[in-house]
Parts: structure tokens; sequence; C-alpha cells
């Protein structure tokens, strides 16, 4: 809402001394946020001028330009170069002098142009700001619509153009402040003064239709469908004006006021219908009286009906929206307009109109909220009713612009208005005395409570057992709970007066296995040197083709969004990597080579069969079953990490032979120890097998699970044409684990380790094995053949060659016995070593090596 | 350096003859350049065959008057020889030393064959600080979906079906699963929604915090992002007030901005709060001076929603706010464009390390 000061001013004492900033920061102080200050921008010797003479002098370029003396009221005249031609001798008009700036900022200066040093310029309307009119310059005398004052005179003071504007935010309880008369109301408030003797209310007039019959048509509030048991209309008010001069302008004032508060001049009904709406907070609608046939009827729409309104946009009808319609005496029935809304072409004040139907009416904030964003038709007087306008205000609004349009549009105030008012009782609200010194932690005397009650404008009832009877006034529809109440007590005494007291919760327990498992999975990774990185979750449908998943994968059954920041990417993710990749383009495209980055975030996995969530009420805690049906709809989302690698690993640099020089590349080991990394910080030993899954290169994809088999992820190098396919460099490799899986396999108590100090018996094996059988396996079947006395086992050495034969491989491992409570003898040693070697020799055919 | 093959073994009871078997092996030790050469001569003086050695094994045939005299000649020749060769051992092993790490001295300034460094994102580590005031407080963590059901997201939250928040241009709307409108889903458009989860899941006295990831429908640019990040808290008990509301936010702005971060209350509208108020936090190590910026809002917890998650208003009141985190990194650490931080720019992240340990006081 932009507020000019000067009007303002009108309805409110401004305290002396108070600019646009001082007025800014004493409405933030009661909830109204500044959004800006605005000004003309216009400064410097802007004056009347006379003009003198005009010697028009053709130019090469085919323009004609004026060479003008101007009387601007210094000791002579000055001569003015002028491209404009709709002046004449002896108009009067706008000068800025040399010294002057004109918004751009423009400064003028003496200058040579057309050869004559022009000292100054005449100014057009839109030079100054003023509108969008170029055409010519403004000559004083129309556009002042009266007198002129004397060449010389300060035309800054006479166009507003030194006024200011302050625009705030109006938060959605706070309608009433869509109008000069709210944030005056507001204003008032906040500079402490009592509202009888500060606020000079617009609305605040007597209102007098004309006596006798006629003139208008007869108003029937017919809604037979309320939304929410509410009608979408409880009062309607019409007024009738004839004889106006379809030529007569708006004032200039007028026009000035509409303008610094945003809106564009258009004819004077429009512009007297906007005035009074910015003043008083009710919307208006002029009709053609004209264009109407019959009784108008307030009604919901029928199927199929359709409106033409005044954009132009012809509009297919719902039937939740609030029509106003006229009855033809042959009882058919026209939409005039969008209760609220907008108006229809059909009735609309045209330039012809000289007898108008002025509407006053209190439409239902939901039915209006919902018309206008069906319609997507976000029109003032939407934006006013949706936020809820005060139901006493449309006899006066009324009045005010039958008397704007009798005053300037020489019209006639007829007979014939109505107002028919179904309105309701007015709510009461019981608030406990006590309520606002307990909810704010201030101790309001009841006294306070009451004059700030009394102050906004409620009436107060009785105080019963120590509860009082609220009457909130028309224009506050927010103030229905005692909290509401509390509200206007504690920012009219002042939130500054809340003291600051930390409150003592009880012991708490600390952040949750859970929670501590993800931050040490996120601090191994970084000291591992991934960085952590975060992505949208939004990914295009592509994603998965370029990824290579199998047309009934899992993974592409994604949540869409019906309305998509870009509509290539609708999808939520269904694993980290679909997001990461972008990422990982992103800084190879910045100039990082050697990459490792991470997210830890989560991805959306909705059932095939899903349902809707439920809407359960609000009166009370939902049901047990409608709280379940909530949980099942929600889809599961666990948190994944996922890690993708790309360039070098370890660059050149010093190693224990001496320097390397060649860069190690990231690889598919890299990956999957990144995902062990992962893993250990959580005190999880992982399973690793190999596996062929998408996006991965089938024959360097590990399978990533728990000691028990429960599969976590996959690591290792993607896919080829995956790789292509997504633009990464080559051999990027990637992991992505199942956190929350991660998480709940995480170590539990961890029983202290037997550690013997008996010597250790170091015993190394080479198998033989087909190269086709997993290192892992020839491990395990080790370690289930060694028994408790074998301690450890690491592989050390794999051969291929000629030695062990075509389609064979030797693995070489390092096995350590110990037992527990004796030195262990050479036999046993080796009987154990010999037990390991016959386990995997049964296994996976191992042959020991000679 | 030659020595005769078999050096004369000195008589035990000759003062002189032991004298010069020890001279002798003193000058060989004293001769000895390296500690190979040493090792020869300490072989040659003082093993079994050694002159000296010799001469002690002699000793045993002496008349018994005589042995205690020439006993302690040798002995005492012999303990001279080994404390020569202990304190030429020492020499010689030094100058070794010396030697050997003069050769093996590297240039240190070379750099490892390095894994890059990795880093914490600080958006992470932010919410992980803010868990912990809260947490030493006594305030539990609770977490919420992102794809969030709407009666969690805004009915729950007292904002009417009709509340202009819940039109299509602020939120992320799920289709169905027909592909329609319809599903009752939605990306959450604050972290407001674990309010009402925390309440109906765990009941009152209720003290918890709530960092999570938060969508609206707004473009990327400087100072707008579709995804950011929030953290809620929300504390229900008997009694509590706005006052301990500011004391909470007072506490957290220190902790987030050094400790002369103040908070002050501007009266504002949220469905969810009543009263309710943007807090601005000053403090003195702003960009460009000590001032006030909008950190975010709060307000008392509408009776409304107490009701829809089964908690009476009568007898409870409490407390909720919700804090930017990417708003409290930026004007914690001076990120100047809103993209840096969503962007997954490695460089960001990195500069960052694994915890920024400041205050946030510090200039």
């Amino acid at each position: 809402m932009r507020v000019p000061l000067p009007w303002l001013a009108e309805h409110v004492d401004l305290v002396e001394g108070h600019g646009a900033e001082e007025v800014a920061a004493a409405l933030v102080r009661v909830g109204l946020e500044e959004e800006a200050v605005h000004r003309s921008g216009v400064s410097g010797p802007v004056v009347v001028g006379r003009v003198l003479s005009v010697e028009p002098e053709p130019q090469k370029n085919g323009k004609t330009i004026n060479w003008c003396s101007v009387d601007v009221g210094g000791p002579g005249p000055r001569g003015i170069v002028c491209g404009a031609h709709n002046f004449t001798v002896g108009d009067s008009v706008v000068v800025a002098l040399p010294g002057a700036v004109l918004p751009g900022p423009f400064a003028i200066a003496a200058r040579k142009t057309y050869g004559h040093v022009s000292d100054g310029m005449i100014c057009s309307a839109a030079e100054l700001g003023l509108g969008e009119d170029h055409a010519g310059i403004i000559v004083l005398g129309s556009f002042l619509g009266g007198a002129v004052p004397a060449p010389g005179a300060d035309a800054l003071a006479l166009l507003g153009l030194d006024e200011e504007t302050v625009e705030v935010n109006v938060t959605p309880d706070r309608g009433y402040c869509f109008s000069i008369r709210g944030v005056a109301r507001e204003y008032a408030h906040a500079t402490g003064r009592p509202v009888a003797a500060a606020l000079r209310d617009p609305a605040a007039v007597e209102v007098r239709p004309p006596a006798g019959e006629g003139g208008g048509p007869r108003v029937r509030l017919a809604d037979a469908t309320p939304l929410r048991g509410r009608p979408g209309c409880d009062r309607f008010v019409t007024r009738i004006v004839t004889g106006l001069d379809p030529a007569a302008p708006s004032p200039a004032w007028l026009r000035r006021r509409l303008q610094q508060a945003g809106m564009r001049s258009i004819s004077l009904p429009v512009d007297v219908t906007n005035y009074v709406m910015l003043a008083t907070g009710q919307p208006l609608h002029a009709y053609d009286r004209a264009a109407l046939r019959g009784d108008v009827v307030v009604r919901r729409a029928g199927a199929g009906e359709r409106l033409t309104t005044l954009d132009g946009v012809e509009r297919v009808l719902h039937p939740e929206d609030l029509l106003i319609t006229d009855e033809a005496p042959d009882g058919s029935s026209r939409v005039l307009g969008l209760a609220g809304v907008m108006g229809g072409a059909d009735s609309e004040v045209g330039t012809g109109t000289t007898d108008l139907v002025l509407e006053a009416a209190h439409f239902d904030q939901v039915s209006v909220a919902r018309t206008a964003r069906r319609h997507k038709l976000p029109s003032e007087a939407a934006r006013r009713f949706e936020r809820g306008v005060d139901p006493a205000l449309p006899p006066a609004a009324a009045e005010l612009a039958v008397r704007l349009l009798v005053e300037h549009g020489g019209a006639v105030a007829a007979p014939g208005g109505v107002d028919v008012d179904e309105r309701g009782a007015g709510a009461v609200v019981q608030l406990p005395l006590d309520l606002p010194s307990r909810l704010v932690g201030v101790d309001y005397a009841e006294a306070q409570v009451r004059e700030v009650l009394t102050e906004i404008g409620c009436t107060l009832g009785a105080a019963d057992g120590g509860v009082l009877q609220v009457h909130p006034p028309s224009w506050r529809p927010d103030l229905a709970q005692p909290v509401d109440l509390v509200e206007e007590v504690a920012r009219l005494r002042g939130y500054d007066a809340i003291p600051s007291v930390l409150p003592a919760a009880p012991a708490g327990r600390g952040l949750t296995r859970a929670q501590r498992a993800r931050r040490s999975v996120a601090r191994a990774l970084a000291d591992a040197g991934a960085v952590e990185v975060l992505s949208y979750p939004f990914v295009a449908p592509a994603v998965h083709e370029a990824m290579g998943l199998p047309a009934d994968d899992p993974r592409r059954r994604a949540l869409r969004l019906l309305n998509p920041l870009s509509d290539e990417q609708p999808l939520m993710r269904t694993s980290v990597l679909d997001s990461l990749v972008e990422v990982l383009r992103r800084n190879v495209s910045r100039g990082s080579r050697d990459l490792v980055v991470f997210e830890v975030g989560s991805v959306a996995l909705p059932r095939a069969d899903r349902g809707a969530a439920p809407l359960p009420g609000v009166g009370g805690r939902p049901a047990q079953e409608e709280l379940a049906a909530l949980a099942e709809a929600v889809p599961a989302q666990p948190r994944h990490v996922a890690a993708l690698l790309a360039g070098a690993r370890r660059g050149p640099g010093w190693q224990p032979d001496g320097w390397g020089r060649t860069p190690e590349p990231a690889t598919w080991a890299d990956a999957v120890e990144l995902a062990r990394t992962a893993a250990a910080a959580v005190g999880v030993e992982l399973g690793v097998g190999a596996a062929d899954v998408a996006p991965w290169h089938p024959g360097r994809c590990a399978r990533l699970a728990t000691a028990d088999g429960v599969l976590l992820g996959f690591a290792g190098e993607l896919h080829p044409r995956a790789v292509a396919a997504l633009e990464l460099p080559e051999r990027t490799c990637a992991l992505e684990l199942d956190l929350d899986a991660l998480v709940a396999a995480a170590a539990g108590r961890v029983p202290a380790p037997a550690m013997s100090a008996f010597p250790a018996a170091l015993q190394d094996v080479s198998l033989v094995v087909d190269a086709a059988v997993p290192a892992a396996d020839v491990e395990a079947a080790l370690r289930a053949g060694g028994g408790d006395l074998l301690e450890d086992v690491r592989l050390f050495d794999v051969y291929t060659g000629d030695q062990v034969g075509a389609g064979q491989r030797s693995l070489a491992f390092g096995l350590r016995f110990r037992a527990a409570d004796r030195t262990l003898t050479a036999e046993e040693a080796g009987g154990a070593r010999e037990a390991a070697v016959a386990e995997a020799a049964r296994r996976t055919g191992a042959v020991q090596r000679a | 350096m030659a020595e005769p093959d078999t050096p004369p073994v000195p008589d035990p009871l000759s003062e002189a003859e032991v004298e010069a078997a020890v001279s002798a092996a003193l000058d060989a030790i004293a001769a000895a350049a390296d500690l190979d050469e040493l090792k020869r001569v300490r072989l040659r003086h003082t093993d079994d065959r050694s002159p000296l050695a010799l001469a002690n094994r002699a000793i045993g045939a002496l008349p018994g008057a005589r042995k205690a005299e020439a006993g302690k000649r040798v002995g005492t020749a012999r303990g001279r020889l080994r404390a020569a060769l202990e304190q030429r051992t020492a020499v010689l092993g030094a100058e070794r030393d010396e030697r050997v790490l003069r050769e093996e001295a590297v240039d240190v300034t070379l750099p490892a064959r390095r894994v890059e460094r990795g880093g914490r994102h600080p958006l992470s580590t932010l919410q992980e600080r803010i868990c912990d005031v809260f947490t030493a407080m006594g305030w539990d963590v609770a977490e919420g979906p992102e794809v969030e059901a709407e009666w969690f997201n805004f009915d729950a939250l007292n904002f009417d079906a009709d509340h202009p928040a819940r039109q299509m241009q602020d939120t992320f709307f799920v289709a169905g699963a027909d592909g329609r409108e319809g599903s009752g889903l939605v990306l959450r458009t604050h972290t407001s929604p674990v309010q009402a989860r925390a309440l109906l899941d765990r009941g009152v006295p209720l003290y918890v915090i709530c960092p999570g990831k938060v969508f609206r429908t707004d473009e990327l640019d400087a100072t707008h992002t579709p995804v950011f990040h929030q953290v809620e808290g929300i504390a229900v008990d008997e009694g509590l007030t706005m006052a301990h509301l500011k004391g909470t936010l007072e506490h957290l702005a220190r902790a987030m901005f050094g400790p002369q971060a103040r908070i002050r209350f501007r009266p504002s509208y949220f469905p969810f709060t009543e009263p309710s108020a943007e807090a601005d936090v000053w403090f003195p190590a702003k960009r460009g001076g000590a001032g006030w910026i909008e950190w975010g809002g709060c307000g008392m917890v509408n009776p409304n929603v107490l009701r829809a998650c089964g908690v009476d208003p009568e007898r409870y009141s409490g407390f909720a706010f919700g804090m930017g985190i990417e708003r409290t990194l930026m004007f914690r650490n001076d990120v100047t464009d809103m993209r840096h931080m969503v962007e997954g720019d490695v460089r960001f992240s990195r500069a960052f390390g694994v915890e920024d340990l400041t205050s946030g006081g510090e200039r």
C-alpha cells in the first residue's frame, strides 16, 4: 500500500518533523513493514513559466524545433529550445531551470543545441515522472484545470513533486490497512496519540441519499450455496448519479494522488471509485445505468456461464464464482461481473456514459479469494475483499463517490439507490483480562488492556469473572480469538517492552544416535578429501535415460511436481546421484579437474499404489486412523549419501621412492574405499560383492551390504555410456549409500576386545583360483576355515600370468594366528592354516600354489 | 693400518708391558677413522685372543699372592680400553649420523603425493552448530519429511484452505499417482510442519529444534533460492511467554553473531502464531558496521495449532520461531550472493574446512 504523506496528513496529525522515513519507522513499530519510500526524483529550480514568443525553426533532419522566450519570473526572459508543439504564446508551462534534476537522474544545464543556448527545459508530464504522456509539454492551464500562479512560482509544490510517499507491506490480517483510513489509524497508534483526537476518518461523512423513487435497479442477494457457511454477499449499496459530463476530466490533485498511490488515471468515474477505495478501503464499481436491463441479482454461477471481463478476456465461470447479474423483465439473466473481483465489459462505463449506478458492497473473503485465484485476477478490489473489508463502509464510500462526481463531473445525485443489509451479528470475543500478561510476559494493568482495546475501536462489554466481553470494530474481522486481542495489547504497548528471559527446558536426550552418526559420516568423508555440496532435488526424466536405468527400474517411479520451476525438471530425485551429476558438471565447467564431491540428502520413493493424503479437520487431534493415513500417504524419504569422483585422486608429489610424476586417477577402488570410510565412521564393516546395476560399469560395480547382507548401496566406476550421456569426465566413479539403512546397521554397544599378549604366528599362503572368483569370497573362506585362532587376513598380492595358467590367478594372503591363552606351537599354527586353506579349496576351488 | 699379526702378550706382573699393550690399543682406537675400522680395532684388542685377554688368562697361573695385584692391573687396563672404545664409538657414530642426515636432506617444501582437501558445506555445519546450542539447553532435535502432507504444512498450522500462501505461486504441489492435482502432498514451504508433528508425536512439555530444507517457487538469483534451509524451534509448556521467546532467540543470536548480539521484535503476522513478530538481530560485526538485520519470524503458538495437535491451549502456551540458515550464513560470514551457497562449487565449501569455529562476533 502506497501512502502519500499529504494524503495521510489530511486524516491524521503527523508528528512535527515527521517525513517519510519517520512515518515509515513509526508504522514498522505497529506491524506495517516499510517496503520503500517514493519521491518524485525532481529537485532544484523547477518553476512556472509563461511563453512570451515561439519561433518555429525547421531543421535539416526534418524536425521543426521551437525557439521560445519564456518569462520565468527572473529579471529577463529566458531563451529555451523546445521540440513540442502543443502550446502557444501566453501558455503557462513548467520550466526546469539549470541546476534542476529530473528523474533519471537527468541534470538540467544551459547547453547549446540547434544553434541556440537553451537556458532550461520546458517539461512534459513524462519528464517529470507524472505519467506516461510524452505527447507534449504540460500546459498548466488545462493540466491544473484552474488558476495558474504567476511566472517564477515554484512548480514542485504546485505539482506535488515535493511530496513523499511511503509504501508499506500489509500482512494478510490487516486488510483495513489497504487504505489511508487504516494507515492513518495505525499511525495514530504508533505515535501514541488518542485516535479520537488525532484521526479524521475519511469515511465519517453524513450519508444523504436523495429521497424518492425510481432511477435504480432493485437488488436481490441470492447466494444459494454459501461457501463454508458464509453468504457471498451480506451488504449491497447502490447510488445513482445522472447527468455526468462524460468529458469532465479528473482534477489534477486527484490524478496526482492516484499516481502517487501507484494507479493510473483512466476517466473521472473510474478515478473516483479508485480514489474512494484508496481513501476508505471500500472497493466500488460503476455501471453504465443504460446497460442494465432490470434487477441486480447477486448469485453463484450456473453451469456453462461465461463472462468477458473488463480486461477483454472471456472466462468460463465456476459454480463457486459469485456473480453480479441483471435480470431482464423476461426473466433472462446476464452476468455483469465477478463479484468483488472484476466487472464485465458489457456494463462498463464508457466514453459516453452519463448515468451511473455505483455499487459498494461487502463480499465474503473466501469467495472472492477463490474466484480471484481461479481466474488469476489479483485485482485491487479482490486484494482488499479477500483480506476483509469493513462491512459498515459501503454507504459512506458510495456517498463520497457521489459527492466527487457531483463536484467534478457536473453530475446530479439521483434517488433510487438501495442498501440491502443482511449482515449478521458481530463476533464477541471473551478475553480473560490476565491473558495478555500471561502470554506476553509483561505485566499489563487492566486499565492498559482496556485502553488499548478501546483505541483500536473495540466496544467493551461487561467483565465477568475476569473475562471481558469484547466487540471488535467492524473493520477488524481478524480479531476473532482472545490471542488476537493479546497481540493488539502487546503491539500497541510496544514489543520493545517485552523482556528477555531464557526458559529452562527439562533435561534433554542430546542428539540421537542417528543424528550423531550422520555427522560422523559427513565428517569422515570430508576428512577423506571429499567436498560436501548441496544440489536441488529437481531432475529431468532424461536423467533416468542417461543413467541407463531399465524400463522397470523402481528409481524411475519419481514424484512429479505440478508446478516445477522448469518444465524440463519436473521430477523429484530418487537417488542423490540424479542431481549431484549436475554439480560435478558445473565444477568441471568452472575449471576444477580433480574432484570428489558428496551430498547428504533425502530422496523421495513413492509407492506404486499410493493414494492421496487426507485432510483431517483442525478442531482437535486427528483420529489415529487419520494420522495413520497421513503417514501412509507421505512417501518414504530415506536420506542417502552419494559421492562422485573425477580426475586424479592423488596428484603428483613426493612418495617413498622419490618424486611421483604421474597423477593417480580416481578409480572404482577409491569409490569403494570412500564408501568403506563412510561406513567405518559409524562402525559398520561393509561387505563387498560384485554387481551389475545402472548407472555403474557392469564389471566395476560393487554391491555394498552389511555383514548380514542388508543392501546399503553401490560403488564403482560409472558406465561409459552413462558418463557420455551425462557429460561427465571420463572414468567418473560414484557411490551411493542409503544413509538411514547404514545408520540403522551402525555398531551397537561395543564389547571391549580380548587382546592376547601371546606372540602371533604369521603365515603366508598363495592360492590359485579361477579368475572369476572374487577375492572377498576366498578371504571369507579363509576366515571361516581358520577358526578362532585366525586373528587377521590380509591380501597382499594378486598375480596373473604364465606361472598360474590362463583364466587363473594367484591370491597371496598373510594370515595372523594367535591364541588367547598360550603361545601357539608351529604345529598348531600350521594346522589352523591348513584348515583355512581347506575351506578355501572347498568353497572356491582354490589350490595352494607350490 | 698395519698391525702386527701377533702382538706380544704382556706379562700381567709387568706394569710397563701392560701399559705398552694399553697404549698400542689406545693409539689404534684413536686412529680408527670410521665405525668399521673401529670394529676391527675392537676385535684385535678386546676379543678373547687379544693381548690383554691372554694376559688376563695368564693371571690364573700366577702365585696366589701376586694374583690380586696382577688382576687389578689388567682389569684397570681393560677398563680403560672399554672406555676409550665407547667414547670413540660415540664420536664416530655421531660423525656418521651427521653425514647420513646431510645426505638424506630433501626439499621439505615439495608437496606430498596428496589427496585434495575435503570440506563440509557451511550450511550443514551451521545447522549442526545451531542444534548444539539448543541441545546444550536441553532441547531435542526433531526431523520431518521434505515432501509433506498438505495437512501438516498448512491445515494443522491454521493456514486456512483459502490462505494466500496456499496459492500456486509459493508452493510446489506434488502430482498424484495419476499425474493430476489432489495428491494432498506439497514440498514443505517451511519447517513449521515439524511443530505439528512434534506436538502429535511427543506431546507436552515440548522443546524441539528442527533444521531442514524447505521449498518455495522462487527463481534462483542473488537473494532468492527455491530450495533453502530453515531452523524451526517450538517450545510448549506451562507458563511460556513472548519474553521466553525473546530470551531464546537472543541466546541463539549470541551463539551466531557474537556475545553482544541483541534481538528486537516487530509486529507481524503468521497464521500459526498469535501474537506474531519479525525478529531482527543487532550485532557489532555486521558488514558495513553495527546494525539491525531481519532474521526470522516468530510468535506464540496459535491456540488453533495446539488444538489441532491435541494440546489444551487453556493450560499450555508455547512459542515458535523460524530462522533462515542461508540468511544467517550470509550475515555471519559475509556471503554476498545466494548462488554461492547453492551451486555446489567446491571452492565455496572447501574454504570453510570441516567447521567454522568462530563465535560469529569476529571481523
